[in-house]
């Protein structure tokens, strides 16, 4: 997979919203060891979800040029600078400002994306709308995920995947637990130890009879 | 935001509101711009959209011009009719402009093509 051109940003803009590291690139890694199943279900529509600077949705806009990628931020700043990063590289797309995914329609998208801010927190720094909610996840690093995993039943097409980034300290086994009570199985894609941090990237989906 | 992302969208996490779909367009700037047509695309993600609320959306923003208002059988091998669909799905951009939810009437505005849906703890369900 080609990694999205940046060179249209203005490194400024960083102090305001997220700027791709480790982590974004481990989704990316993740998105391309799952390329040839992910292609024998050609997505019509993929959703990224907080998307920041908009570098994992551009880059899988650009191995899928036949799916219709949407993106959505709280920060503004963050939905400007995706849209222009998936124009600049060319791949169809929109951005909505909203809380997480749900001002969408029911059973929709055939993926969703989603890293989250994982860093564990006190609850009174996660929930902003600027720099700080990209990183701040409260409790086990977990408040925003947890929100999140109760859309995923309603928003995720029947036989859509969801792929999820999340570190040691966010408990991983009780989110496959959270998620399997909503009828989802689950698969570790890729996990990588950065300095300190243990990142992994799942993903999960149902079984369609 | 294109129609295509117009047809997902909804204000039902609106407090008192129950579907909250389709939003009303108001739009007071658009543009058309060009956009690679691909056929199978647009006849692979017709069946996943509500073509009634699309037809409606192109109608009043005056994007509606030769687009049937129903899906005849057979569209996906109709190229006339998917490169119109491909034109209002994909290429129709409005850039400024408000969505209006038609049960409470709560205004979205739309600011360089980017919808702003968020609502105060006020209004969510």
């Amino acid at each position: 997979m080609e990694t999205p051109h940046q060179n249209h940003i203005d490194k400024a803009d960083f102090d305001h919203v997220y700027e791709p590291a480790e982590d974004s690139f481990l989704l990316i890694d993740a998105i391309e060891k799952d390329l040839e199943n992910l292609r024998s279900r050609n997505p019509a529509l993929c959703l990224e979800v907080g998307s920041g600077s908009g570098v994992v949705v551009t880059a899988f806009g650009m191995a899928f040029p036949s799916t219709f990628c949407i993106s959505t931020d709280i920060n503004f700043r963050a939905c400007i600078m995706s849209k222009k990063t998936a124009e600049y590289n060319k791949v169809i797309f929109d951005s909505v400002r909203m809380d997480l995914a749900s001002s969408f329609a029911d059973n929709i998208f055939d993926i969703i994306i989603f890293n989250p801010p994982y860093v564990v927190t006190d609850s009174e720094e996660c929930g902003g709308d600027d720099i700080t909610a990209s990183w701040a996840g409260g409790v086990k690093g977990r408040e925003v995920t947890d929100r999140l995993l109760e859309m995923i039943p309603k928003k995720l097409a029947k036989d859509g995947t969801f792929y999820l980034l999340l570190i040691e300290e966010n408990i991983p086994d009780e989110v496959i637990n959270i998620m399997s009570n909503h009828g989802f199985r689950y698969k570790t894609v890729v996990r990588r130890k950065v300095r300190n941090e243990q990142q992994i990237v799942l993903k999960f989906y149902r079984i369609i009879y | 935001m294109k129609l295509i992302t117009h047809n997902m969208l909804t204000s039902k996490c609106l407090k008192g509101v129950v579907t909250g779909y389709p939003l009303a367009i108001n739009a007071t700037d658009i543009k058309v711009k060009e956009v690679d047509f691909n056929p199978e695309f647009i006849s692979r993600v017709i069946p996943k959209l509500d073509w009634e609320v699309l037809w409606v959306a192109a109608d009043s923003i005056g994007h509606s011009d030769g687009l049937p208002r129903s899906l005849e059988n057979k569209y996906d091998e109709n190229e006339e009719f998917l490169k119109k669909a491909h034109k209002v799905l994909l290429e129709v951009e409005v850039e400024e402009g408000h969505l209006t939810c038609p049960e409470s009437g709560r205004q979205f505005p739309i600011s360089k093509g980017i919808p702003n849906m968020l609502l105060n703890e006020a209004e969510v369900q």
